[in-house]
């Protein structure tokens, strides 16, 4: 389960940058950027709410309340 | 979880970021943060057979439970900075790095107050 979420930023992160490179080549820098972002922020909500799990994990078993 | 299983994860995530961070950087950060997360939550269910085991030998030893408690609060805190403090400094962001372990050292040191008003009590008491 864990590695399968790793995989999946990876071949997003790899799927934005060809994309990304292919827009440009082609002249189309905004869309370039627009999916760059897009890409950026569907692996933020992947990793914050792994973040989240992590941080609720480590206050219930070093008991931080 | 072994730690075969933790050494292929970590390897194939160095390559994969190795690739990306030529022409995406920020997804390479975002992904070297995932799997620390990952790694962690792999290996913090032994951790936790560990401090079961810390807590009966406390009992054991009629040690007040309370002071462990503020020893895992620190380890937890020293970690969660660590863990921030680590991901700025390979961003570059040095400067947010070191705040973040300045904040975790004094929120440390505000945990550790009881302890050394305790000890100061003894010695008060010890002297005549």
């Amino acid at each position: 389960m864990s590695f399968n979420l790793v995989l999946t930023v990876a071949g997003i992160g790899i799927l934005v940058g060809i994309l990304a490179m292919l827009l440009n080549e082609s002249g189309r820098k905004e869309m370039a950027q627009a999916v760059t972002i897009a890409g950026v922020v569907v692996v933020l909500y992947i990793v914050v709410q792994s973040m989240s799990q992590l941080f609720d994990l480590v206050k219930s078993v070093f008991q931080l309340y | 979880m072994e730690i075969w299983q933790i050494v292929g994860l970590a390897l194939i995530v160095t390559i994969i970021g190795v690739l990306l961070r030529q022409f995406r950087p920020e997804i390479a950060l975002q992904l070297t943060i995932l799997t620390a997360v990952m790694i962690f939550l792999l290996v913090l269910g032994k951790v936790k057979v560990i401090i079961e085991l810390l807590q009966s030998l406390a009992d054991q030893a009629n040690i007040n439970s309370y002071y462990l408690l503020i020893v895992l609060k620190i380890v937890g805190i020293s970690y969660l900075a660590e863990f921030g403090a680590q991901i700025c400094r390979d961003a570059g962001e040095g400067a947010l790095a070191t705040k973040v372990e300045l904040a975790a050292k004094i929120s440390v040191l505000v945990l550790a107050i009881p302890i050394i008003a305790a000890i100061m009590e003894s010695l008060i008491r010890l002297m005549p």
